[in-house]
């Protein structure tokens, strides 16, 4: 079906459904509720993150799954395409269409140009590259270019900007044909309240895009061709094969996501700083993609979306919410819980972060694709033992 | 005029000579088998001729088109196809992958953008890789990852990834080192068939002699680097410079 087989195309259809339920699946405590007051994750601003820097873990899956090229800088795509969607506001109109075309476009062509030098090299060289281009942009966009991204205040549409498609009656807020990205509409059930933002449906219309467009490159000859530059690259050359331009072709898809993600950012929140582009921004998708499983279709989208769940969620835990949760214990107990949690909640998010990245890597290296695999196995094998236990128990 | 025309190479490294004055001129549907104790500089001609090596000077001529200074992937698409001493293969792809990947090589050139269509749609390149595996017998083992092949199996794959292309000079660097004595066998029944079907032009490196009497049509000795003689392997048998310098230390 649609040019995929059996099993991609039923994975496809589970992140489609996903995708389009996920401000009902993501609130599953009533609004209320402590839990929902905690845990609910369904609300516009946090599914907009999943979904965006799900595009942006597909397309840098593109090039470090299936390659083995790791990019150390592919925040700096990021950065560039929201720049470059936010211009499009200032110098247009708030209609998200040309703001997105570009935001791709642009950082497609600083991907040629990263891509090709950086290519040069393999292995830590070329991480070492990626990571100094992106440096690099990050200081330009921070101090150098100010004209161009408006330093440390950061880029935003004001009232002098000249925006020549704004007529009279358009929103003045990005919108896309008119339905503005921020508005949505909200159901109310029982204690339950579900909000569909137009914003969040059109992002999840780009993560489902994207999603289908990389299973069919996994799945092309140009895939097979990356994975196999990934196992060796002698033989690569020796079958007649020139790797550069296939690289450089992942590189540039790769960073095109990025742009596409960037621009999308920009959709939601029509400003954007240099911080987007700094190293820890392009170190938070390598741990994306290593979380969720490097290679994999769906690990990456996995990936981003836990990592935004626990900086949004997590960071927002604090010893009051604590507290309330251990209210049921005699005081001393609660007391002690709640100190040893304290480091790993609130702004210790990071520590959590890093303890759990350090135990899939050490107990899962497949991350969390492998952890579903191996629970599936699980199941599957007490079936099968059992079946087999039951056929020959008089024998042993 | 041969397929293959090597003249005056000379490659040094550091102070050792590794290839003195080589010439070597491999005929069209032949067998030229390359032999010489450890060192002699064997590996080093295959690699000038393939593309990894520049040697310092000489000359070498496919077909009449000068070889030097292109890269792999070029010598490659010209029709030279290399099995290595130690197999390179695509170790976390599986069999089937592995002999795929050489049959777009040869279909599409160096490089093609295609990132959309499917590779299990390409019915003809499926069905050629299949029949090259029901060829060296690993047809069962298509879905296997190439990894967990055994020794032999890895060599006959390689050899599988080049044979598909139907190249026009096939380069072997001791294809049957290492193996137990029926894989050598069936390796030797292998090559023969591939000789008798397909008439490819072959350049084998050999150290089992069985192996080289019984495929070779001519054998070039190989010392230090320097080309002893030239022949066909009766005279070579027979020759007593070659008996003093090589066969003779091996049949010790
Ligand atoms: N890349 C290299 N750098 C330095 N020395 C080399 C290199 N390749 C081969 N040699 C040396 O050249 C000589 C010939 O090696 P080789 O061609 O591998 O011999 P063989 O006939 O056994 O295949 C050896 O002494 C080897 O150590
Ligand atoms: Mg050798």
């Amino acid at each position: 079906m649609l040019g995929l087989n059996s099993r991609d195309f039923k994975l496809f259809i589970i992140v489609c459904i996903m995708a389009l339920v996920a401000p009902v699946l993501l609130n599953p405590f009533p609004t209320e509720s402590a839990l929902g007051q905690s845990f609910n994750a369904g609300y516009p601003a946090l599914m907009q993150r999943f979904v965006i820097f799900g595009i942006l873990a597909i397309g840098f899956n593109i090039l470090f799954g299936l390659t083995g090229f790791l990019s150390f800088g592919h925040a700096a795509f990021l950065g560039i395409g929201s720049y470059a969607a936010v211009w499009m506001f200032k110098l247009l109109s708030y209609n998200v269409v040309p703001a997105i075309i570009l935001s791709v476009v642009v950082a497609g062509l600083f991907a040629v140009v990263i891509g090709y030098v950086s290519l040069r090299r393999s292995g830590i060289y070329f991480s070492i590259l990626t990571l100094a281009f992106a440096q690099m942009a990050y200081q330009l966009a921070y101090s150098v270019l100010t004209p161009l991204t408006n330093g440390e205040t950061g880029l935003q549409v004001y009232n002098g900007d000249p925006q020549i498609l704004m007529s009279a009656g358009d929103p003045t807020v990005p919108h896309f044909f008119g339905i503005t990205m921020n508005g949505q509409t909200q159901l109310d059930l029982g204690g339950w309240s579900f909000t569909f933002q137009n914003g969040y449906y059109l992002a999840a219309i780009f993560l489902i895009a994207s999603f289908y467009l990389s299973i069919r490159i996994f799945r092309s000859p140009m895939g097979l061709m990356l994975r196999a530059i990934k196992s060796n690259q002698t033989r690569m050359s020796y079958v007649g094969l020139n790797t550069k331009p296939y690289m450089l072709a992942a590189f540039v898809i790769s960073g095109m996501y990025a742009g596409l993600a960037g621009g999308l950012l920009a959709a939601m929140d029509p400003l954007t700083g240099a911080e987007r582009m700094f190293w820890t921004a392009s170190g938070e998708i390598v741990v994306m993609s290593i979380l969720g499983g490097v290679g994999t279709l769906i690990g990456p989208v996995l990936g981003a979306g836990l990592i935004k769940y626990l900086e949004n969620i997590v960071s927002k835990i604090n010893d009051g919410i604590l507290h309330n949760w251990f209210a049921f214990m005699p005081d001393w107990m609660d007391n002690l819980f709640v100190t040893l949690i304290h480091p790993f909640i609130g702004k210790g998010w990071h520590l959590t972060l890093g303890l759990l990245f350090m135990a899939v890597v050490i107990f899962l290296p497949g991350g969390l694709v492998q952890g579903g695999q191996k629970i599936m196995d699980m199941f599957s094998r007490n079936k099968n033992t059992d079946a087999k236990d039951g056929a020959k128990t008089p024998a042993e | 005029m041969g397929i293959l025309e090597v003249k005056g190479v000379n490659k040094r490294f550091g102070g050792l000579q590794a290839l003195g004055d080589v010439n070597l001129s491999v005929q069209e549907n032949t067998v030229h088998a390359i032999i010489g104790p450890n060192g002699a500089g064997k590996s080093t001609l295959l690699n000038v001729l393939v593309g990894k090596l520049i040697p310092d000077s000489g000359s070498v001529m496919f077909d009449g088109q000068s070889v030097l200074g292109r890269k792999p992937h070029e010598i490659a698409q010209m029709g030279i196809s290399r099995v290595f001493q130690t197999p390179e293969i695509f170790s976390d792809l599986t069999v089937m992958e592995n002999v795929l990947i050489p049959c777009f090589a040869k279909r599409d050139g160096a490089f093609r953008m295609h990132g959309i269509e499917s590779v299990a749609d390409e019915k003809g390149l499926n069905e050629q890789a299949e029949m090259m595996l029901d060829e060296v017998k690993m047809l069962d083992k298509r879905h296997m990852t190439a990894s967990s092949m055994s020794r032999g199996d890895k060599r006959r794959l390689e050899m599988a990834m080049c044979l598909v292309q139907e190249p026009r000079l096939l380069l072997l660097d001791e294809p049957t080192a290492g193996m137990a004595r029926a894989d050598t066998e069936n390796t030797i029944l292998l090559l023969k068939d591939i000789r008798t079907k397909r008439g490819i032009t072959m350049a084998i490196i050999e150290h089992d002699m069985n192996v080289v009497f019984s495929l070779a049509d001519r054998i070039t000795v190989l010392a230090q680097g320097m080309p002893l003689v030239e022949d066909t392997p009766d005279k070579i048998k027979n020759h007593p410079k070659v008996r003093e310098a090589y066969l003779g230390e091996a049949q010790v």
